[in-house]
């Protein structure tokens, strides 16, 4: 298997998708002649042509609420908010419509649109660009929320969610684009969504993950190691529908857990798995869960205040001796 | 325009009228519960412009969205169960009554957040135009839309991608219990198309036939290729905006000066005018509606209520 970035393999994904099903087709901010402002659809609008490669203006609520009326009525858009922030002004078009349809109007309809939207802190771009707001959208019945951190999962995740007849909300980490890994190549090839994933083994002590947070968490367990504490390191990978079987396999075998998210801890994902921990494996519980999130602050720009309040290795395993 | 046409449309004004004087009753009763809208006064806009849609065109409407399901011809017995929560609703008891729909007559529903079906209207015209259809979606909603985000973004979208959407502004002048001047800084909403280089006119909303013509013109145009077309329909709701309505913001007068220009009564003077129909023919459509509506109400009446363990059925189509 090929190594390529995070880019590549979304990149990839797409494009295949695309050769495969006339129906998908792209619409967003600069997609099409800039080639998208994070360089993955580059050159898609000279193979693919303006029909299938959408420029749109500035306007969330028309390109949220356009792709899930197109979807539909019968295509499989993919639309991009340039960032995962400016998606709060379509918060309506998405959790509203997108996600609602179906089930208000008694099954007569589906919408299956995918909506790409890259985010997170880490890249000095201030407080209202910063956002790691996973846990919103991840709230509504209705909606599937994506967020895989490594090319092979955001390859067959991709292909999966433009597959999928239910709409799906994929969340790309715009501090993950560079990262390497192996990704196959194929029309077969896809990662099912709603499928935790163990990344890491280990029998010490269970760090439940996802996104930027996977990384992280397997840089501390790495550092880990080397004192002897062997860290198992589960990947959400989906945030809805939400697979607990894998944490809690690997909690009551370690009796521990930390939960790392870039997000903030209040009402966070880290809370959601904790609570869902207790009340399947309270008997198994050796210590009290802890969360490794943002700091409750608007994120600053200043490189050092930001990375202050952003989660590192270090905080992680702070957190894992904690409990240990 | 014919007189069989014009008996029909008659008769689906009078249904109209006489459903929702039906479900305001059923409301008293407490059998429809949540929020009632009823369109008594602005019958003529979704008769006569669904009317002059073609077979591949596709309807969109707002919460005030009872007259457009019995526009396209969904059965009123599914309608009415739908707005008392039965099994046999037209969405299966989970929209009630401001989000009917009925996709196999390519009425996608009513919508309840203001303006937020307006980008899905050009969504799904986009979906015609991308498989080359010449389908067009007749996309309804209030004056009280025209001042919301969606509304300028989707006007803008639909103007920049030439998407094959007739908007039809129901101009009934009051946006709940805002007057249209107190709320729109440029109350004519044809001024507001234009901004978006959209080809726009008023219509009387009030005269059936004016609206079909008016509608059947738009329609012709965007299947021209001329792009997205817009309508004002210049209408009158009789009752208020919901059923808890206080009425504190229009005189009786007022009311009563609209009142006069009932359309079903413009319609009746033409019908009598052009000696197309007399007083017995009327009262004989008049009898039949009644008796659709009154075994609307017994059927929705009998009809189960869903089962409790289909709450969670249709969340997602891959469970």
């Amino acid at each position: 298997m090929a190594r390529i970035t995070m880019r590549q393999a979304i990149t990839d994904a797409l494009r295949e998708e695309m050769l495969r099903d006339e129906n998908v087709f792209i619409m967003g901010q600069e997609v099409g002649v800039w080639g998208g402002t994070y360089a993955v659809t580059r050159g898609f609008y000279d193979e693919f042509g303006p029909k299938r490669v959408r420029d749109t203006p500035i306007s969330e609520m028309a390109i949220g609420g356009a792709a899930a009326g197109a979807a539909m009525n019968g295509l499989r858009p993919v639309a991009e908010f340039m960032t995962i922030n400016f998606a709060f002004l379509a918060l309506d078009a998405i959790v509203n419509h997108a996600a609602k349809v179906r089930y208000m109007f008694g099954g007569q309809m589906k919408c299956p649109v995918v909506f790409r939207a890259p985010g997170g802190g880490g890249r000095q771009l201030g407080a209202t660009h910063s956002h790691t707001p996973d846990v919103i959208f991840a709230h509504f019945p209705g909606l599937k929320v994506v967020a895989p951190a490594t090319p092979y999962d955001a390859k067959g995740l991709l292909k999966a969610a433009i597959r999928s007849d239910d709409p799906v909300l994929f969340i790309e980490h715009h501090t993950l684009y560079q990262i390497r890994g192996e990704a196959p190549e194929g029309e077969d090839f896809t990662v099912p969504i709603g499928v935790s994933d163990v990344k890491r083994e280990g029998s010490d002590v269970t760090i439940v993950a996802y996104s930027q947070g996977l990384q992280v968490a397997l840089e501390a367990a790495e550092e880990l190691a080397k004192e002897g504490i062997e860290a198992e390191v589960v990947d959400l990978r989906t945030l809805r529908p939400l697979d607990m079987d894998p944490v809690i396999a690997s909690f009551r075998k370690t009796f521990k857990a930390v939960i790392v998210e870039e997000g903030y801890r209040s009402y966070g994902i880290g809370a959601e798995i904790a609570a869902r921990l207790q009340e399947a494996a309270f008997d198994y519980m050796d210590a009290p869960i802890k969360r490794v999130a943002q700091f409750e602050t608007p994120l600053p720009y200043s490189r050092e205040l930001e990375q202050a309040a952003l989660i590192n290795p270090q905080r992680v395993i702070a957190a894992v001796k904690e409990v240990l | 325009m014919d007189k069989e046409t014009l008996l029909e449309w008659y008769r689906q004004m009078v249904l109209i009228r006489r459903f929702e004087q039906r479900t305001a009753e059923l409301y008293q009763l407490g059998k429809i519960g949540g929020f009632l809208h009823l369109y008594i006064g602005q019958e003529a806009v979704a008769v006569g412009s669904i009317a002059a849609r073609g077979a591949g065109d596709h309807i969109i409407t707002a919460y005030r969205d009872h007259a457009h399901a019995l526009g396209v011809g969904s059965d009123p017995g599914a309608i009415m169960a739908e707005l008392l929560g039965k099994a046999t609703g037209v969405s299966k008891g989970r929209g009630g009554s401001m989000h009917l729909a009925d996709v196999e007559r390519n009425y996608w529903g009513g919508y309840a957040v203001v303006g937020g079906h307006l980008p899905l209207a050009a969504g799904i015209a986009l979906a015609e135009q991308y498989r080359g259809t010449d389908g067009a979606v007749l996309c309804y909603f209030g004056d009280g839309s025209t001042n919301i985000g969606y509304f300028h973004e989707t006007m803008n979208l639909a103007g920049v991608w030439d998407l094959p959407v007739l908007f039809i502004a129901e101009n009934n002048q009051y946006g709940m219990g805002t007057a249209i001047e107190r709320a729109s800084a440029v109350p004519d909403m044809v001024t507001k198309a234009k901004a978006y280089a959209i080809p726009a006119s008023q219509v009387d909303g009030m005269n059936v036939i004016e609206v079909y013509q008016a509608t059947k013109e738009a329609l012709k145009a965007i299947r021209a290729g001329e792009g997205p077309q817009f309508l004002e329909m210049l209408t009158y709701r009789f009752e208020g905006h919901s059923m808890g309505d206080p009425l504190r913001y229009r005189t009786r007068d007022e009311v009563e000066k609209w009142r006069d220009d009932d359309p079903i009564g413009i319609l009746e003077r033409h019908l009598f005018e052009k000696e197309l129909a007399d007083r017995e023919n009327l009262e004989q459509i008049d009898a039949a509606v009644e008796e659709v509506v009154e075994s609307a109400v017994q059927f929705a009446d009998e009809s189960p209520l869903p089962e409790l363990d289909s709450l969670f059925d249709n969340i997602y189509v891959e469970a």
